[in-house]
């Protein structure tokens, strides 16, 4: 009998190259994702060794990281980022790459753009030089984030010399309150587990909270595992996958999708396969959740205090304390009432058409706080367009609100969308690291609805009590 | 591109104790926008090394000036976040060619490995033990010798773990694409075999 496998083993194996004794594989990769920020490096480099690109068929580029998000259709003002974002232009031009520019209807947040487009399909390998990568492990693939010398060498070669990480499943179960959302999830296993709780790891979630999440929440799951120090996430493709993929620019043609399909569904875990660790966690009493500090991990429910120094291990009192003198808040606090100044609502983490829905059915006949500024960023052009189809933004406009152009925006802060030293921030995205929004900014992570809720009380506000 | 290559390094280091130091915090986002590697190293730990009108924090670490050194020795989780390369260029082109800690995030670890930065994984027990020693004389010596994977602190010796194929890459100077473009055979017929 054969030997039970793991889902992420099925994949990576078939991926193998090579396999070198006493140290990492060979691995081939099917999709790569570029863009503008780490990239320049890289082509310069395979311009050194005079190679061209070995398959750029396989490799895919946007622009989002430093993008303006208003105004795109104009000349970018900032030269640094024009400068980037010409290089792609011409690097991607020269070595025939698929480029989705600034103004062109694909562009948008790598990890919004690939999975839209259908160019992420499930058993398949996917690195971007961008950590949150692991989105696309949403599909029941193998993605990883990797740097600029691993970016050339997939530009090279369509191969990386990978270890084989250890594996960790995490099994869901319950049903989620109202209110409670994926991002809250991923905010709870974080607190549970830690900013560096799943490193060295492949996580696999399962379980039957996870076969009832739609592909958008499953993203914002599997975005997060980077926070936790994974290599990557993966969800076994189901259903909802396929029927997901079905008839998007890039899944496969109607006469090739039977076969596919028959391939996609042997893409499961099977039943006694090891991990290295394993947990369960029942989620049906979860409330939402709330970032208090400066890493993910440091998250409590929404209606909970802020812990104080007795209840947290030694060996983190420093850090802790630290955080909290950086965030400008007290031990034992309560969160809930705080004031806060800005909201951003968008990144690859809840910057989906989904995401912005949610945000607007709580704003939806309400008025923006006085004195709070919003940034509601759409992911992608396609999430913009389908958001005015629907009139996410009338709905806005007339709460007082403004559907800004697609990027990464205040997630990273490398363009103009910074928050100003001191001042909080009620944010959608991933991070919470110090000076992340810009420096000196305090961000605080929560989900779309709890985002939407706050924005229109000026305060951090639970999202079920407007709902 | 051949990597610099690393054998052994006997320097004094420079200590910092914080945890979860995120690539973020080595190099703020701001600072990405570049099309080179080099010259990093003027913005390498920004935000924590200067206040916002650009003067030097004078309890930082690195700006005092007892400390200084080519080894790093920083706290838990060391690289975490973002997979920025520019985080390892910054701290090579500030002049560090190795990091101890007690652990590294994995993107950050790739990226210092192909970089000939080298990362240097030990116990939180002994890590601690660098530091008292750095606290008792800012000046001590250290010694990563990577052949013998040992670290040296005066007589103390620790022995610590890294992939054998990493080590000879670091030893000899190779780097990845090299070794994989001698493959290209193999990977056309991984190709054609799985009809990619």
């Amino acid at each position: 009998m054969k030997e039970p496998k793991t889902l992420f083993d099925k994949i990576w194996d078939s991926h193998v190259v090579r396999r070198i004794e006493q140290g990492p594989d060979v691995l081939y990769i099917d999709l790569h994702l570029v863009h503008e920020v780490t990239s320049p490096q890289a082509f310069a480099g395979l311009a050194e060794r005079g190679l061209k690109v070995f398959r750029p068929c396989k490799t895919v580029a946007t622009a989002d990281h430093n993008v303006p998000t208003v105004n795109q259709e104009q000349p970018m003002t900032d030269p640094l980022s024009r400068k980037q974002v010409d290089q792609l232009t011409r690097n991607t031009r020269e070595h025939g790459i698929r480029f989705f520019g600034p103004g062109h209807p694909f562009q948008g947040v790598v990890h919004v753009m690939g999975p839209e487009l259908g160019l992420t399909q499930p058993g398949m390998t996917v690195v971007c030089g961008d950590s949150h990568t692991s989105t696309h492990g949403a599909f029941g693939t193998v993605a990883f984030g990797i740097g600029t010398t691993e970016v050339e060498t997939v530009l090279a070669t369509q191969c990386l010399l990978q270890n084989r990480p250890e594996k960790m499943r995490i099994n869901l179960e319950g049903k989620p309150g109202i209110g409670v959302t994926a991002k809250d999830i991923a905010l709870y296993l974080l607190s549970v587990l830690s900013a560096s709780g799943a490193t060295q790891h492949f996580i696999e979630y399962a379980g039957e909270t996870v076969l009832t999440l739609t592909m958008e929440e499953r993203m914002t799951l599997c975005n997060m595992s980077i926070e936790m120090g994974a290599r990557g996430g993966l969800i076994a493709p189901d259903e909802v996958t396929f029927e997901y993929l079905k008839g998007r620019e890039f899944s496969p043609s109607e006469e090739d999708w039977n076969d596919r399909l028959t391939g996609w569904k042997k893409l499961f875990t099977d039943p006694g396969a090891k991990f290295n660790r394993e947990y369960r966690f029942d989620i049906s009493a979860l409330d939402p959740m709330i970032t208090y500090g400066t890493n993910p991990g440091m998250g409590i429910k929404l209606t909970g205090r802020i812990p104080t120094p007795d209840t947290v291990p030694g060996n983190h009192l420093n850090g802790f304390k630290h955080a909290l003198q950086y965030m400008g808040f007290e031990p034992g606090q309560p969160v809930l009432g705080r004031k806060i100044d800005y909201v951003f609502v968008g990144s690859c983490t809840n910057g989906r058409i989904s995401d912005l829905r949610a945000f607007a059915s709580l704003v939806k006949g309400r008025k923006k706080a006085p004195g709070v500024t919003a940034w509601i960023v759409p992911g992608s052009q396609q999430v913009e367009k389908q958001a005015r189809k629907e009139g996410i933004d009338r709905i806005l406009k007339e709460a007082g609100f403004e559907l800004r152009q697609p990027g990464c925006s205040a997630c990273l802060a490398m363009n103009d969308d910074k928050v100003p030293p001191g001042k909080y921030c009620l944010s959608t995205s991933n991070r919470n690291f110090r000076g992340r929004q810009g420096p000196g900014s305090r961000t605080l992570l929560a989900s779309p609805l709890t985002a939407a809720a706050s924005a229109v009380t000026g305060v951090i506000t639970d999202p079920r009590e407007l709902m | 591109m051949p990597i610099e290559k690393f054998t052994r390094l006997v320097s004094s280091a420079v200590p910092l104790p914080a945890e979860n130091v995120d690539t973020d915090q080595i190099l703020p986002a701001r600072f990405l926008k570049a099309v080179t590697r080099e010259g990093f190293g003027e913005y390498l730990f920004r935000d924590l090394r200067f206040d916002s009108a650009g003067n030097p924090l004078p309890d930082f670490p690195l700006n005092r000036p007892e400390y200084a050194g080519r080894i790093l020795v920083a706290g838990r989780n060391f690289g975490s976040g973002s997979s920025r390369e520019h985080a390892a260029w910054a701290l090579v082109d500030y002049g560090f060619r190795a990091v101890i800690s007690s652990f590294f995030a994995d993107i950050f670890r790739n990226n210092a490995l192909n970089n000939g930065l080298l990362p240097v994984q030990v116990s939180e027990q002994y890590l601690n033990v660098i530091f008292l020693a750095i606290d008792r004389d800012p000046k001590v010596r250290i010694t990563i010798d990577l052949e013998k994977q040992k670290v040296m602190l005066g007589e103390d010796i620790y022995w610590f773990e890294i992939n054998p194929f990493r080590k000879q890459c670091l030893l000899n100077g190779w780097d990845d694409v090299d070794y994989l473009l001698g493959l290209q055979n193999e990977i056309r017929k991984y190709e054609e075999n799985s009809n990619t």
